[in-house]
């Protein structure tokens, strides 16, 4: 056996340069995965495509989101954001998986920066995502849906798309981190669902009781949803009221605001997990 | 670094868990010589898993304190962190990736730079009989195979202490047996072991010394031979032909019994048993004189108690008992 130098790690810009390249290390392997396995991607898109063709033409025949609005031009920006939405359940379930098999451990027993294990997941899921919003708008092109908002408009749209998912890494994490084991990380999808759902994703809230379309409103997937209709020039029907009007900056203050609160919650459990 | 003696020392660990104050460790004291093996055996719930974790750095001691390599575990757990490897119970590597890229991942993760983490990850598929397995995805390996490299990636940075935590739970005899001789080559090499199990072979296979654990304590610490002459004894095994000659066995045997009690027959097996202290003799004497008596004696031999009995008996008694030292 031979004998290795121990590298040292002391001093604080040391320490930001290991957990970069550390994080870099982790994400590297993320990509490795999606190179070896793309089906991956293929899976994890199967729900939202499917309910792209369930909604629009199963459905879509007999929704009227009023305002004489073509419902494929109403579904897709929902499809983007509620994609995003459930994306939380696959950050929380490749948690919980090296959780389960030790990974976690191994990591946390090992001189690696111990941030870069949350940073390695946030970034490997954005990029995830990004890769996933990329097919979803080419299917999207493809069944007719079309962005009049421009370029500019547009990439901003796809940007709040992914700061949605970002803020919802933090709240993968820490589900992740706390359910038991995999089985329990594969039934979030009861809670999921209505997170989804009950949104303006398929269905404007004004159309809701009242009650349920309050909570819709509300909810941050409609205020991504919102802003995004806005800046791809696609319709959006609204009851008026003052949440549905301020969609654009509620769809930047609600993953701040589920970050602030989730990440420190993600990390902390990180450091303290099992104790 | 001052070298000293001990490359694990622990004194009077506590750990409790939950809303419930459940006790893990009740003031556990281990002392691990370097170069040595020492075998923490214990049935489920003795403490065994949360010794390794907090010798570790994986959770902290709520009392005592505990020197890994010479660093105080609590005090500089980075420090720790880069003196040990550790295998725990599930094979903790990336299943997608192949025995490459995963040792290769493993030596950047500890801070060596690409090259060396690459040249590294090389030498360990080579001693641990990977390299012709090592461009495939970890998923198609063995668990055997998967084990191994579970323990090449502990071994990336040439630990001083290697923790294994139950390492072939979940193994067949073929995958035992691999693990086994990879722990073996790295002792040879002068790293101290750290080996938690519920197989007693294994701690018997591969330990210098056993430290058994029940109830968050050490309940004794001794060499496996010595543990198994402590609290065993030979005992004296005659099988006969036929249950009618039980009885005269059963005779023959008692008046070299230990303990002078009369053995009880075991029927069905048409075996009598007893503990003898000079086995040899006992041995001579039963065999005359049941041929004597003209008993068809089909089997007779002395036997050492395997590991499994002196278990069973330490942790069966100390459940109510104060620990005695061996």
């Amino acid at each position: 056996m031979s004998t290795l130098d121990l590298p040292t790690l002391d001093g604080p810009e040391r320490r930001v340069y290991w957990a970069v390249r550390d994080c870099w290390t982790l994400v590297r392997r993320e990509l490795v995965h999606l190179i070896r396995q793309p089906s991956i991607i293929a899976w994890q898109l199967g729900f939202p495509i499917v309910s792209v063709l369930l909604f629009v033409y199963v459905f879509g025949s007999a929704m009227d989101v009023g305002g004489g609005a073509d419902y494929v031009s109403y579904a897709m920006p929902g499809m983007f954001a509620m994609t995003m939405a459930f994306g939380f359940m696959n950050t929380a379930m490749a948690v919980a998986v090296e959780k389960e098999r030790g990974v976690i451990d191994r990591f946390r027993s090992m001189p690696m920066a111990p941030s870069a294990v949350v940073t390695g997941r946030g970034i490997s899921d954005v990029l995830h995502a990004a890769l996933d919003l990329a097919v979803l708008a080419a299917i999207a092109l493809v069944i007719g849906w079309r962005s009049d908002g421009g370029l500019l408009a547009s990439l901003a749209a796809f940007a709040l798309l992914l700061w949605l998912r970002f803020a919802l890494i933090w709240i993968g994490v820490l589900i992740g981190l706390l359910v038991p084991n995999t089985e329990a990380a594969g039934n979030l999808f009861a809670l999921a669902f209505p997170f989804g759902m009950v949104s303006s994703v398929f269905t404007p809230p004004s159309l809701m009781p009242d009650w349920l379309g309050a909570i819709a409103m509300w909810n941050p997937v409609s205020a991504t949803a919102g802003a995004i209709r806005d800046l791809f020039g696609n319709p959006m029907p609204t009851g008026g009221s003052w949440i549905e009007a301020n969609a654009l900056p509620m769809a930047v203050i609600w993953p701040l605001l589920i970050t602030a609160v989730f990440l420190p919650l993600a990390v902390r459990k990180y450091q303290r997990l099992s104790d | 670094m001052a070298e000293t003696a001990l490359a694990i020392r622990a004194e009077g660990l506590r750990k409790t868990f939950g809303k419930h104050h459940k006790t893990a460790l009740d003031g556990l004291d281990l002392a691990v010589p370097r170069g040595t093996v020492c075998g923490l055996l214990g049935p489920n719930g003795a403490g065994k898993t949360t010794a390794v974790r907090i010798l570790t750095t994986l959770i902290r001691a709520d009392g005592g304190r505990a020197e890994v390599a010479g660093v105080d575990v609590r005090r500089a757990p980075r420090a720790v962190r880069r003196r040990i490897g550790l295998t725990g119970q599930h094979p903790a590597v990336d299943e997608i990736l192949t025995a490459r890229q995963n040792l290769r991942m493993f030596g950047r993760l500890f801070h060596l730079d690409a090259r060396r983490a690459d040249a590294r990850a090389e030498q360990l598929l080579a001693e641990f009989s990977l390299t012709e397995a090592a461009d495939r995805p970890a998923k198609t390996y063995s668990g055997g195979m998967r084990r191994r490299l579970d323990l090449a990636a502990s071994m990336v940075l040439a630990p001083q202490v290697l923790f294994l935590d139950e390492p072939t739970t979940g193994l067949d005899p073929r995958g035992r047996g691999e693990v086994w001789d990879a722990v073996r080559r790295l002792t040879a090499a002068g790293t101290t072991v750290l080996l938690t199990t519920h197989y007693l072979d294994e701690a018997d296979q591969l330990s210098d010394r056993i430290v058994v654990m029940n109830n968050g304590r050490k309940v004794t610490e001794d060499t496996p031979a010595a543990l198994k002459r402590a609290f065993g004894g030979d005992r004296l095994e005659v099988v006969v032909a036929t249950a009618a000659d039980l009885p005269a066995a059963a005779e023959a045997v008692a008046r070299v019994s230990a303990d002078g009690t009369a053995p009880e027959p075991d029927a069905e097996r048409l075996r009598v048993t007893a503990p003898v202290t000079d086995g040899v003799l006992a041995l001579t004497d039963v065999a005359r004189s049941l041929q004597d008596r003209g008993v068809t004696v089909t089997d007779i031999g002395l036997r050492r108690p395997t590991l499994d009995e002196v278990y069973l008996r330490l942790t069966d008694t100390t459940a109510h008992e104060e620990p005695t030292p061996a």
